[in-house]
C-alpha cells in the first residue's frame, strides 16, 4: 500500500547524512567529552564543532547554546530557570493561550509557586496582538514567552516586534521555535529574543535532543543539577551522537532551505486548494502568516479520529485536534482559542508536509480524502445533504 | 489500540441510515464532547424488527453504534432494554479505557429510542 507521511510537525524521518554523521560517536568515538584522554578529546571536539555550527546558523555565539534532552526540556529550562533566577525582580509572566503544553504547563506550575501569568488571547486568525501584549506588560513583568509558530495551525507570531518591546523595557523574551527551526531562517538578533528553543527531531535529526539559545548575560537556575556540563546550566554527560546529529541536520536545512521551502510551499498550496474544494471545509489560522508546510482545516459534520483512522487505512499519516486524539475530553486548546466551536474543532485535520513529499502524494490525498469525508458525513447525524 | 472487532465495525458499520417511519428515535451524547449517536427503531408486536443508526464520533462511537444494532435486531423491547453499555463494549472485545465513558453510549441511545417508542405508543392509546 502507498504510504504518505503528512505529519512532519509531529516528527520527521532522520536524514541519511545525519545518521552517518552520528554513527562514529556510538562506538569508535564513544568517549565522555569530559575525559582528558584521547577518547574524551575526540568527543569534546565533536561537541565543540556541533555547538559552533548550531550557534552560527542562528547568529549566536558558541557559549550561548545549551544542548538539552529535547524541545520540552529547553522550554522548561528557559521558563522555570529564568522565573526562578529573576523572581526577586518581579512575579509577572506573559505567554499566549495557544502555546505548546511544554510552555503552558511550566507556566501553570509557576502560578502554583506564586507567580502571576497573563495568557494572551489570539484573534480568529490565530495571531497575538502586539498592542494587547504591550498593554499586558506590568512593572513587575520579568519574562515573556511567545511561540515563533504554532504547532497546530502554523501561524507565525510577530516575534521581532514583541521582542523589540521587551528589549526596550528590559524584560526577558523567550520563543519556542521548535516548529520554525529548519524551515525558516532563524536569526536570534533579528528576532530580538533572549532565549530560543529548538528540537532536532522536527528537522530531520534525532529524537531526544534539543537546544536552548540563551543570550550572553542571561542567568538561569538549572533544572538538572550535577556535573558542570553545558556551562553549569544542564548537568549530565552530553549526548554526543545526538548533538552531532542535531548540528548536522541544522546545517543541511540551512544549506537547502532556499530550494526546499518553496517546493514544499507549492505542494502545500495545491493540497490546501484541493481540500478546500470539499464543501463545508475551512482553513484554521491565517493564510498568509503561516508556516509554508502547514494545513489545518475543519471538515464539518465529521469527527477527527474517525477521519485519521480512515486515512491511516489508506496509508496516509495525519493529525487532528479532536478530543480523541488530544488524549483529553476537550478538543485542541488552540482551535478553541481561535473561536471554533467544540463541534467544528473535533473535525479538524492537520497535514504538515516535508522535504520528501511529492506531487504524487498530493494527488493521492486529493483522490483519497473526499470519498472518506463523504462516507463519514453520510453516517453523521449532524449532516443533511 | 482498538480490537479487531472494533475496527471491523468501524470500517464496515452495520445498519447505517435512517428509518423514515420509525416507531422510536433516540439521541445520546453531544457535539461538545465529540460523540453523538442517533438510533431509529421499528417495532412490531413488542419486538424490534428493524434498527438503523447515524453517528458523529470516533471509531469507538461508530463501532458501539453498529454493534448494538446487531445485538437488538429481533429482540423484544424488554430484552433490548437490558443491554448495557458495558455489554456492547464486551461484544466488541473491549474498548480502550479512555473510550469507556466518552464514546460508549450506544445502549443509552437505544434506551432513548425505546422511551420515545413508549411515549408515542401511549399517545396513540390516548
Amino acid at each position: 500500500m502507498k504510504a504518505v507521511y503528512l505529519d512532519h510537525a509531529a516528527t520527521t524521518p532522520m536524514r541519511d547524512e545525519v545518521i552517518e554523521a552520528m554513527m562514529p560517536y556510538f562506538k569508535e568515538k564513544f568517549g565522555n567529552a569530559s575525559s582528558v584522554y584521547s577518547f574524551g578529546r575526540e568527543a569534546r571536539k565533536a561537541l565543540d564543532e556541533a555547538r559552533q555550527a548550531t550557534a552560527g546558523i542562528i547568529n549566536a555565539d558558541f557559549n550561548e547554546i545549551i544542548f538539552t534532552g529535547g524541545g520540552s526540556e529547553a522550554n522548561n529550562l528557559a521558563i522555570k530557570g529564568a522565573a526562578w533566577e529573576y523572581r526577586h525582580k518581579g512575579k509577572h509572566l506573559i505567554t499566549s493561550s495557544i502555546e505548546h503544553h511544554a510552555v503552558l504547563h511550566p507556566m501553570q506550575q509557576l502560578e502554583k509557586e506564586g507567580f502571576e501569568v497573563t495568557y494572551l488571547p489570539v484573534d480568529d486568525q490565530g495571531l497575538v496582538s502586539v498592542e494587547e501584549f504591550a498593554n499586558a506588560l506590568r512593572g513587575d513583568t520579568i519574562l515573556v514567552s511567545i511561540m515563533h509558530a504554532n504547532n497546530e495551525i502554523g501561524v507565525i507570531q510577530p516575534i521581532a516586534q514583541i521582542g523589540a518591546i521587551c528589549k526596550e523595557r528590559g524584560i526577558l523574551f523567550h520563543t519556542d521555535a521548535v516548529q520554525t527551526a529548519g524551515l525558516l531562517d532563524i536569526d536570534v538578533k533579528k528576532l530580538n529574543v533572549d532565549m530560543l528553543t529548538m528540537s532536532a527531531h522536527k528537522l530531520y535529526g534525532p529524537k531526544g535532543v534539543g537546544a536552548l539559545y540563551v543570550r550572553k548575560g542571561v542567568r538561569l537556575v538549572p533544572l538538572i543539577q550535577g556535573g558542570g556540563h553545558e556551562n553549569r546550566r544542564r548537568a549530565g554527560t552530553e549526548n554526543v551522537p545526538g548533538i552531532v546529529g542535531m548540528a548536522k541536520a541544522l546545517e543541511l536545512a540551512a544549506a537547502e532551505r532556499e530550494v526546499v521551502t518553496p517546493r514544499i510551499q507549492k505542494l502545500r498550496d495545491r493540497l490546501l486548494e484541493g481540500i478546500l474544494n470539499i464543501p463545508h471545509t475551512r482553513l484554521n489560522g491565517s493564510r498568509t502568516e503561516r508556516l509554508p508546510n502547514n494545513i489545518n482545516v475543519s471538515i464539518e459534520f465529521i469527527e477527527g479520529e474517525s477521519l485519521l483512522l480512515n486515512l491511516d487505512l489508506k496509508g496516509i499519516a495525519a493529525s487532528s485536534g479532536s478530543a480523541c486524539t488530544s488524549g483529553s475530553l476537550d478538543p485542541s486548546h488552540v482551535l478553541l482559542a481561535i473561536g471554533l466551536s467544540h463541534e467544528v474543532a473535533h473535525g479538524s485535520l492537520r497535514l504538515t508536509l516535508g522535504r520528501d513529499n511529492t506531487d504524487a502524494d498530493v494527488d493521492y490525498v486529493l483522490e483519497t480524502l473526499p470519498p472518506i469525508v463523504e462516507r463519514l458525513r453520510e453516517m453523521s447525524p449532524l449532516f443533511s445533504s | 489500540m482498538y480490537s479487531e472487532k472494533v475496527m471491523d465495525h468501524f470500517q464496515h458499520p452495520r445498519n447505517v441510515g435512517e428509518i423514515p417511519d420509525a416507531d422510536g428515535v433516540g439521541v445520546e451524547g453531544n457535539a461538545r464532547c465529540g460523540d453523538i449517536m442517533k438510533i431509529w427503531i421499528k417495532v412490531e408486536n413488542d419486538r424490534i424488527v428493524d434498527v438503523k443508526f447515524k453517528t458523529f464520533g470516533c471509531a469507538a462511537a461508530v463501532a458501539t453504534s453498529s454493534m448494538i444494532t446487531e445485538l437488538v435486531k429481533g429482540k423484544t423491547i424488554t430484552e433490548a432494554e437490558a443491554i448495557t453499555n458495558r455489554a456492547v463494549a464486551d461484544a466488541l472485545d473491549g474498548l480502550p479505557p479512555i473510550k469507556m465513558h466518552c464514546s460508549n453510549l450506544a445502549a443509552d441511545a437505544l434506551k432513548a429510542a425505546i422511551a420515545d417508542y413508549r411515549s408515542k405508543k401511549l399517545q396513540a392509546v390516548q
